[in-house]
């Protein structure tokens, strides 16, 4: 097997450019995704079955149906409807680059938000009954209580969330992006290289997944320091 | 909802995707097996591959897997024929390609799935085993592999629901699974809102059944739950 490197130094700049728009997808649309993620927890929390129906039918769909759909779904479906593209979403809707960051979120947000739930249930029941005694009111809990520590539960499973994401970015090349893979598949229509190629955009993928657990880390080491609070000799 | 005619397209679709998830979940068990077993060995040589091996493969997206195994499948397995003196041209299939590629993420995430699972077993049962006489071989088909199997299964349960998820990703290279009829449907009525969703309500259809299924033999795989019933 002839095994270029050259190949690999000499288009390594673009891969990094690909990197970049990689990562931009997934801070975008991770961030989209949490504040989507927080009520939506919230409501499937609820014992109301008003409440708690409309999330569990979201997150019953985008984590039952693979994420490629979803993405078709919004580019190429949203264009079927002419009441779409006489729209004012139509300018957003037109472009992948968004297609891309609203599947992501939306997709992200069903995960994410039945990760939260767990949390929420998994707080101790007397914190609860002990916000209750002192007289908050439920918004308060929420705000003050419910929150906080379910971030704190939440956050190894997250990590694992976001660590998926950026692997399902890649999906963002089936619609023209060039991210980390589509720039990847552009140059290997170029140089027809695709061993040398897509080993080193697996190799860049590593990198950063590898920056994400150590940010993660230090993140959940500040967020849950009592966990990691020296004892007293 | 009209598909014109190309509901059977769709239904063909559907087929080989489940061909696709029941030949990669197959090879993606017998990987998995291998994978905990060489993790938990006491070979450092053996640990170091499969550490390797889950590591990359549980940090590359998939489609990368596809893709390189598409397009250069065939050249990885000329170069490991070469190994062994052969020089002959050998092409990969696309249903090969895409298998292998999905039977490798499998196998990576299930390695660990068996590998907790193993953990939780008592060391006593390979002593004892081996107090018996028997040979590790044996015990371990014996003895360890239903036990392991039964604390193993919500874990690929979950798995293969991904998997499920996963075999859309070949669309991409062309084979004709749901979503690449789906895309064919969409393509000649410019109907893409309604071939989409249809291909989304059969992957639905699809895990629904899947998860029926785990937990069938979830509750087969614990006698102590079907006791009360009898």
């Amino acid at each position: 097997m002839s095994w270029e490197w050259g190949v690999i130094w000499e288009y390594f700049p673009r891969l990094l450019q690909g990197a970049w728009l990689t990562m931009e997808l997934v801070a975008v649309s991770g961030l989209l995704g949490l504040l989507l993620a927080v009520p939506l927890a919230l409501m499937r929390a609820s014992a109301n079955p008003a409440i708690n129906a409309f999330p569990y039918a979201y997150i019953f769909f985008f984590r039952g149906t693979p994420l490629l759909v979803q993405i078709f779904l919004i580019y190429y479906g949203a264009s079927q409807f002419d009441a779409v593209k006489e729209s004012f979403l139509w300018p957003i809707l037109r472009e992948p680059y968004w297609c891309a960051i609203i599947a992501f979120s939306m997709n992200t947000a069903a995960y994410t938000a039945e990760l939260i739930r767990a949390a929420i249930q998994a707080i101790p029941k007397g914190e609860i009954e002990v916000s209750l005694a002192l007289g908050m009111s439920k918004l308060t809990m929420i705000r003050r209580i419910i929150l906080p520590r379910a971030a704190g539960i939440v956050l190894p499973g997250y990590s694992n969330e976001v660590l998926l994401m950026l692997k399902s970015s890649a999906l963002a090349s089936t619609i023209t992006l060039l991210d980390l893979t589509g720039m990847a598949r552009t140059i290997i229509a170029r140089t027809y290289t695709p061993l040398e190629m897509f080993f080193a955009a697996g190799m860049v993928y590593l990198a950063i997944a590898a920056v994400m657990i150590l940010i993660f880390r230090l993140l959940e080491r500040r967020l849950n320091r009592y966990q990691f609070a020296k004892r007293p000799a | 909802m009209d598909l014109q005619g190309y509901g059977q397209l769709l239904l063909s679709g559907l087929w080989v995707t489940i061909q696709l998830a029941l030949a990669s979940v197959f090879f993606g068990l017998i990987i998995g097996l291998c994978g905990a077993t060489a993790r938990l060995s006491s070979s450092p040589v053996a640990r170091a591959i499969a550490t390797t091996y889950t590591t990359v493969v549980r940090g590359i997206p998939e489609l990368l897997l596809v893709l390189t195994l598409y397009f250069g499948g065939s050249q990885l397995l000329m170069w490991i024929a070469s190994l062994f003196g052969y020089d002959e041209y050998i092409d990969v299939g696309q249903f090969a390609a895409a298998v292998a590629a999905l039977a490798i993420a499998f196998g990576a995430y299930s390695t660990e799935v068996f590998r907790m699972a193993m953990m939780d077993l008592p060391k006593g049962q390979w002593e004892s085993a081996q107090a018996m006489g028997m040979t590790p071989l044996k015990t371990f088909v014996r003895i360890i592999m239903p036990q392991v199997w039964r604390l193993a299964i919500p874990g690929l349960g979950n798995l293969f629901q991904v998997l499920l998820k996963d075999t859309a990703l070949v669309s991409v290279v062309g084979l004709n699974e749901l979503m690449r009829q789906a895309s064919v449907g969409a393509a000649n009525t410019k109907q893409p809102f309604d071939f989409y969703l249809a291909a989304a309500l059969l992957y639905l259809l699809l895990t629904v059944v899947t998860t029926l299924l785990t937990g069938y033999l979830e509750r087969r795989s614990k006698p102590e739950l079907r006791g009360s019933r009898a």
